[in-house]
């Protein structure tokens, strides 16, 4: 099949699945709701708790929901990719743990500051992930000024070590009250409440994807040697930049809007290619696609099986995708 | 001659644990029992208090030595405690108690009798019965005094918050039904929203807080509260749920004080603060908190 064809077909059908995830997530949940009165618009809006719990609560979370999934698994995709490496997630390089540490701080400082809608956390949080995203550029491109992806690899490795040592250390020293909030932090959660931490993350995630689009040829090369691609006329130092740039740009959006929640970046790639091949021009699009409904998905399943008590979408997400990669694993082979 | 024997070291047995000295030199990890050693008028005995100890104000002068995750079992032994007030969950530090022979109480977090019982058995330990009973019946009078003043009142459907992330409705946790915040709200004359669920803490997320719809949002903040132009920042965020009855008709307070943080002596002060901004004048009483914390002063 030739690759018009198979993105022809893989799109619009994991497009589909994604808009019946999207359509069908915001009316569902631990309320029933009345759709009827949801549109109503004769009901003034203060008295509506239909229509305020679809638009406040669901519709915000469920594009969180889609934002923080399409991003995160795009981010595994190019840095699986990038350091050719199966097991590098969006959290292999740092920025996480670097994100992570910011909003602990802002949680620790009591930082009371807020900006287009965010919050103090996060904003901490994606300036954290920008620190921990230029330490290991600049660690990285140290030597002979091109960027290696070993030392790249080994940069965020030990960073991640040393950004969770002082996550630990921030943990041990701040009043207990904070370290709550700082553990509940560190879980991920998508109840964004209003629509203004979307917008303010749109430009980022808007950017990453703009350099995402220009990266898939690239990226197929790549992951077959860096001699190759450049034999291919792969222009090498720039594409890995602009892998390394836009992924991490993307995994400090989404943190900085949901906190980490982990697994996404590492089971939806996989779980693409097990279904769609390994050509990154139509795994780059699927997995954006299928990230967004696998964590919409996920994040319902977090709010009603055990509602009125909500799980943490994180744990969601490893019980759901271990699993079922595994089975399709098993099911391939 | 058997009997005489047996007579005579139960006698001996008895002069011994009635000869067994009351503890003087006290290490408390706890501050809830910290508050609890001073209520009872043996706080002179205490040498050493946890990180987190800052009532009364006599403790902030003494030594520290750590708290529930890291407690400093050099500086316990160096002391020379001769009773460590702990968690019971901290069985490393309990089994190196043991061992070096110094003597600990346990405690474990629970509802308002839980502070009470706990009050009279530390009373018992430190030799201060009588004053520990008189603390305690005070706080058990007070509460029942609260409850039959408030059982007539019309009980608004509160939720009571003890976390969430500033300037926005992220991350809110809120009073379950169970453990001593929801029965100090209870006795305060309000009915918690989440009395149902069987846990000390429910995670409140937007959809929960509008299905709930309660009447009042009380939120504690141990150590301070927004100067008003901050309250007005921090309420605004709850305008977005302008369906809830608390939202629309103003009734979001902030309730500043450790005593909902440190299940001690001061619980039934709690209580009646609570009481008092659900039945009484409003935000007014809030004010007059604020400027006792700006003083330095606990409310």
């Amino acid at each position: 099949m030739t690759i018009r064809r198979q993105l022809a077909v893989v799109v619009p059908s994991f497009g589909l699945v994604t808009l019946v995830v999207l359509v069908a997530a915001p009316m569902l949940g631990s309320t029933a709701i009345n759709l009827a009165r949801v549109f109503d618009l004769s009901i003034p809006w203060a008295e509506n708790v239909d229509a305020q719990i679809f638009f406040v609560a669901r519709l915000p979370r469920v594009l969180a929901g889609a934002l923080v999934g399409s991003t995160l698994a795009a981010a595994g995709v190019v840095l699986q990719a990038l350091l050719r490496n199966p097991l590098a997630t969006p959290f292999t390089l740092g920025v996480s743990a670097s994100a992570a540490l910011g909003a602990m701080l802002a949680i620790a400082f009591n930082l009371d500051v807020s900006l287009f809608g965010t919050t103090a956390e996060s904003m901490a949080s994606f300036a954290g992930s920008l620190v921990g995203a230029a330490i290991v550029y600049l660690l990285a491109t140290r030597v002979n000024k091109a960027l290696s992806t070993n030392v790249l690899l080994l940069a965020g490795v030990m960073l991640n070590t040393f950004f969770s040592a002082l996550i630990t250390l921030v943990q041990y020293l701040i009043d207990f009250a904070d370290w709550y909030r700082t553990a509940r932090w560190l879980l991920g959660n998508l109840d964004v409440s209003s629509y203004s931490p979307l917008v303010a993350s749109l430009p980022l995630v808007g950017v990453s994807f703009v350099l995402f689009a220009m990266l898939p040829r690239a990226l197929n090369l790549l992951s077959l040697g860096e001699d190759l691609a450049s034999a291919r006329g792969v222009d090498v130092g720039r594409a890995q930049r602009i892998a390394f740039l836009s992924a991490s740009l993307a995994t400090g959006a989404a943190i900085s809007l949901a906190g980490p929640i982990g697994f996404i970046g590492i089971v939806v790639p996989h779980l693409v290619r097990l279904l769609v091949g390994s050509d990154h021009r139509v795994v780059l699009p699927a997995s954006i696609l299928f990230g967004a409904a696998f964590l919409v998905v996920c994040d319902l399943i977090a709010r009603t099986v055990m509602a009125p008590i909500e799980l943490p979408v994180g744990i969601v997400t490893a019980m759901i995708g271990g699993p079922f990669f595994i089975w399709l694993l098993i099911r391939k082979s | 001659m058997k009997g005489l024997t047996i007579v005579i070291l139960v006698f001996a047995l008895s002069a011994a644990l009635a000869a067994q000295p009351t503890p003087v030199r006290v290490v408390s990890l706890v501050p809830a029992l910290t508050e609890m050693v001073f209520a009872i008028g043996a706080g002179e005995r205490v040498v050493a208090v946890s990180s987190y100890d800052d009532n009364p104000p006599e403790v902030r002068q003494l030594p520290r030595v750590g708290a529930l995750l890291d407690p400093d079992v050099e500086r316990i032994i160096a002391l020379r405690a001769d009773l460590v007030l702990l968690y019971g969950s901290q069985t490393d530090l309990i089994a190196q108690l043991t061992r070096a022979s110094i003597p600990y109480f346990e405690y474990r977090h629970g509802g308002l009798d839980n502070v009470t019982g706990t009050l009279r058995a530390l009373g018992r330990q430190l030799g201060r019965s009588q004053a520990a009973d008189t603390a305690a019946d005070v706080i058990d009078r007070r509460i029942a005094a609260l409850r039959a003043r408030t059982a007539t009142y019309t009980k608004p459907r509160v939720m009571l918050v003890f976390s969430r992330e500033r300037g926005s409705l992220r991350n809110i946790y809120a009073s379950g039904g169970r453990g001593f915040l929801h029965e100090l709200l209870e006795a305060a004359g309000g009915v918690n929203v989440f009395a149902d669920i069987d846990a000390e803490s429910v995670q409140a997320s937007s959809e929960l807080i509008l299905a709930r719809a309660p009447d009042v949002i009380l939120e504690l903040r141990p150590t301070d509260i927004p100067p008003p132009e901050g309250q007005a920042f921090e309420m605004r965020s709850w305008r977005a749920l302008s369906s809830i009855p608390a939202v629309r008709n103003n009734r979001l307070y902030f309730l500043p004080g450790r005593s909902y943080v440190v299940p001690g002596p001061r619980v039934a002060e709690g209580a009646e603060a609570m009481a008092q901004l659900l039945h009484g004048t409003g935000p007014k009483p809030i004010a007059e908190r604020r400027k006792l914390l700006a003083e330095g002063r606990e409310p």
